[in-house]
């Protein structure tokens, strides 16, 4: 306890002598990691480039400015690329996470034992890898293209989704489902009737949320030749040309914002 | 009165023109969006053999053949993940700060807003492509980025946690007479401090698997490895790496839920 | 040593919570704000210490005028009047100890507050004010974890160690029930005279407030309507105070409901 008598008073104190010390023995390991960490990176870092970063930052911004104007006519079908990267690889993300949420969830799971396990460790290793570097893997094997893209972004979408379906399915009201059970339902339906409904919202509310990411990240997926806006902006990287890439950034940035902006009325007008 | 002899589930929208549009909108977009993918079956059928060999390679991982350019990959990835996650969390508290209509005078909160919006939009690799032009390639680069996109997750959510706080907490404490540092320390603070922890760690996990991402771009960390092997179509390679990485984040999930649980 | 000179609040939503009040308290003195919700009982408390700016007229703390300060002053104003709150606005994350404590926060530099280093005096105090609320053994418990009425004795130690000349009482008993009130609304009277303390207290409990306050206000959409003893307050002033209603039978069936509830209440002190 914090209190301690002395003599006459009572001295009180913040924390007691153990706390205090673990306390101040944390900080003094965090910080002595982040420094040993830092200083890491530092060996690694050119300080020279760094010291010089503001004047290139500068060259840079001034070759930004002004945006090429006319070069927004190449830049609607890969804008139309990414939209449709993004739905579709939610769409097939959907598809395929919903029957591994139900086999991850502990009260609906058909074997606890061997397939719950086995769907965990799907939802882990889909939400470990980002969509890049599933887009990467996909254009080895299937060549550069759209297609890539979509199953990239459905990859990485199905951990998501299933993890917060599974995680819904398990905080449902099972009076609910007892209720259902008692009229003598089958299996099916008991899902159809006594747990789809009170998932539903959720389910509708994180698929729009993932949507919502997915566009964001269809946007970079050309950059490793998987389609979309970034294909255009890994060829004017290429040749430098700065007020391409300007343009592109604010394409990117209003097609963002307007998915951001649907996401959220959509939201607001089925929850 | 007759009662009706026939149900139907009353339809998701009411207004049937309305639902015939959307209903058609959508069936329309869907055609020509699956129309626009052009998929080449030549090379799918070619890459399925590939496909199969990385499914085979993860049975097999080599972890042994690259270990020097993995292991050297990975502690640099954990290093650029410490590094931005610390300097994220000091930057994104004076910006949460800022970015609370409850704290901050209106022009602070629409500059710290528009921080955080700025680095919401772009996806991590787009600024890693920026910083590295201006910063050279190298972790540096990264862990400017990663920190970057710290901010506007880590600042956007604990202003929400701070603009959701319960006020009567905060005005007693300023009608003691406190400070406006002492009212943030007593009033504010407590109240706060478990959501900041919970989302700190969850950076933690989020930031390892970003670093992994931004070396495709010359930034640092296990993403050039990675790269270089699917180049080379080296799967097992390829396969230990990503098993290696599922291990830490699951490694990483594991133990932040637990000190989650401790700090609430 | 308070007074209220035509005290005007007008929010920006156009509200009129308060008009031209003028109400002056000796020291020493208990006073008891009624009123109907939304007469603006909450909004005159705060304008005197300021959480909510009074948009025209003056307070006056011992001659000085509170409305002007700003800063540090207001500060320096803030630690001499106490406040008690509704719902008992403690920090909830943070144990009784550092609760009242943080009542001492005008008086003590920022670091010394952020590393909990108090002067033993404020410590000595604390102690002595959770015996005397009787709640020493639970200094170390997070506020959290006490009932109802144990939190509202921490927050009457919170006000009491700023060492106020004047304490504001919002709705001391708004979430308790009928016995705890009563107890509470004891003990509050009787630190006033221990320590000499003038109180505004806002009640919508008529009952309590004739039983335990020297002196009744009654509020009516901003404006004072009555202003006298208790014994003063008949059907007729509570009807022009809170509208037409059968008073006599109110406050009958108040003083048997908790009669009825004290039975079974169990309150470990």
């Amino acid at each position: 306890m914090p209190i301690e008598m002395n003599s006459q008073e009572k001295i009180w104190k913040h924390r007691d002598r153990k706390t205090q010390l673990t306390h101040w023995a944390l900080w003094f390991f965090g910080t002595a990691l982040f420094v040993w960490c830092w200083q890491l990176v530092s060996e690694k870092t050119e300080w020279f480039f760094v010291l010089d970063a503001p004047a290139i930052a500068a060259d840079i911004g001034s070759r930004m400015v002004p945006p090429r104007w006319e070069y927004i006519d190449k830049l609607w079908v890969p804008l139309w690329d990414t939209l449709n990267i993004a739905t579709l690889g939610t769409l097939l993300a959907l598809v395929l996470a919903v029957p591994v949420a139900f086999l991850a969830a502990r009260n609906t799971s058909p074997s606890p034992t061997l397939l719950r396990p086995i769907a965990l460790l799907v939802i882990v290793s889909s939400r470990s890898i980002n969509s890049l570097i599933w887009s990467l893997l996909l254009v080895s094997i299937l060549g550069p293209g759209v297609l890539a893209g979509i199953i990239a972004i459905a990859l990485r979408s199905i951990g998501f989704v299933a993890k917060l379906l599974y995680e819904a399915i398990e905080e449902i009201d099972e009076n609910q489902v007892e209720a259902i059970k008692a009229t003598g339902a089958s299996r099916s339906q008991v899902i159809a009737y006594g747990i789809v409904p009170q998932i539903l919202p959720t389910f509708v509310g994180v698929s729009v949320f993932r949507w919502d990411i997915n566009i964001r990240e269809s946007t970079v997926l050309g950059l490793v030749g998987a389609g979309g806006i970034g294909l255009q902006l890994q060829a004017s990287l290429n040749i430098l040309a700065w007020p391409q890439v300007t343009l592109i950034l604010l394409m990117i940035f209003l097609t963002v914002l307007f998915s951001e902006w649907l996401s959220a009325k959509a939201r607001h007008a089925i929850i | 009165m007759s009662t009706p002899r026939t149900w139907r589930p009353k339809p998701f929208i009411e207004n049937p023109k309305l639902r015939w549009s959307i209903t058609i909108g959508t069936l329309l977009y869907m055609l020509l969006a699956l129309g626009s993918v052009e998929v080449n079956w030549m090379r799918v059928y070619e890459g399925l053999d590939r496909g199969l060999k990385f499914v085979a390679a993860f049975a097999q991982p080599n972890f042994t053949g690259r270990w020097t350019d993995i292991s050297e990959g990975l502690a640099e990835s954990l290093v650029m993940t410490v590094v931005s996650t610390v300097i994220g969390i000091i930057v994104s508290i004076p910006i949460a700060l800022g970015a609370s209509r409850n704290l901050a005078p209106l022009p602070v909160y629409l500059f710290c807003r528009s921080i955080i919006t700025i680095s919401r939009t772009f996806q991590e690799v787009i600024i890693a492509i920026l910083f590295v032009a201006i910063f050279g390639f190298g972790p540096f680069a990264g862990v400017l980025t990663i920190s970057f996109a710290t901010i506007g997750f880590l600042a956007k959510l604990l202003a929400e946690a701070i603009e959701n706080i319960d006020p009567s907490q905060a005005e007693a404490v300023r009608s003691t007479g406190s400070r406006w540092w002492q009212w943030l320390n007593y009033g504010i603070q407590p109240q706060v401090m478990p959501r900041l922890i919970g989302l700190s760690l969850y950076r933690l996990d989020i930031n390892f698997r970003e670093s992994a991402v931004v070396g495709l771009v010359g930034a640092g960390g296990i993403g050039a490895t990675l790269n270089t092997a699917f180049d080379r179509y080296e799967f097992d390679t390829a396969a230990a790496i990503l098993i290696l990485i599922i291990g830490i984040v699951m490694f990483a999930e594991y133990s932040s839920s637990a000190i989650r649980k401790r700090v609430q | 040593m308070l007074e209220l000179k035509k005290l005007g609040k007008r929010y920006r939503t156009g509200d009129h919570a308060l008009k031209e009040v003028d109400l002056s308290v000796p020291a020493g003195q208990v006073l008891a704000l009624i009123g109907p919700s939304g007469a603006g009982k909450s909004t005159l408390i705060r304008c005197i210490n300021r959480l909510v700016e009074p948009t025209s007229g003056d307070v006056l703390l011992h001659g000085e005028s509170l409305t002007r300060l700003r800063g540090g002053g207001l500060r320096k104003a803030r630690r001499r009047i106490g406040m008690i709150f509704q719902e008992y606005a403690l920090v909830e994350r943070l144990s009784v100890m550092e609760n009242v404590l943080s009542g001492r926060l005008g008086y003590v530099g920022f670091w010394a507050s952020y590393f909990r280093r108090f002067p033993q005096s404020d410590i000595d105090t604390a102690f002595s004010l959770l015996d005397r609320v009787g709640l020493e053994p639970m200094a170390d418990k997070r506020a959290d974890e006490l009932s109802g009425g144990q939190r509202q004795r921490v927050g009457i130690a919170r006000a009491l160690i700023q060492n106020p000349e004047l304490l504001l009482v919002d709705e001391p008993t708004a979430s308790l029930d009928p016995k705890t009130s009563r107890q509470i609304m004891r003990l509050i009277t009787e630190l006033c005279t221990e320590h000499k303390l003038a109180a505004i207290i806002n009640i919508h409990d008529v009952a309590l407030a004739q039983m335990f306050a020297q002196r009744i206000v009654g509020l009516q959409a901003g404006s004072i309507v009555y202003d006298g003893d208790p014994e003063g307050l008949t059907p007729d002033v509570l009807t022009q105070i809170y509208g037409e209603e059968d008073w006599t039978a109110v406050r009958k069936r108040q003083s048997s409901d908790s009669d009825q509830d004290v039975t079974d209440l169990e309150e470990n002190l």
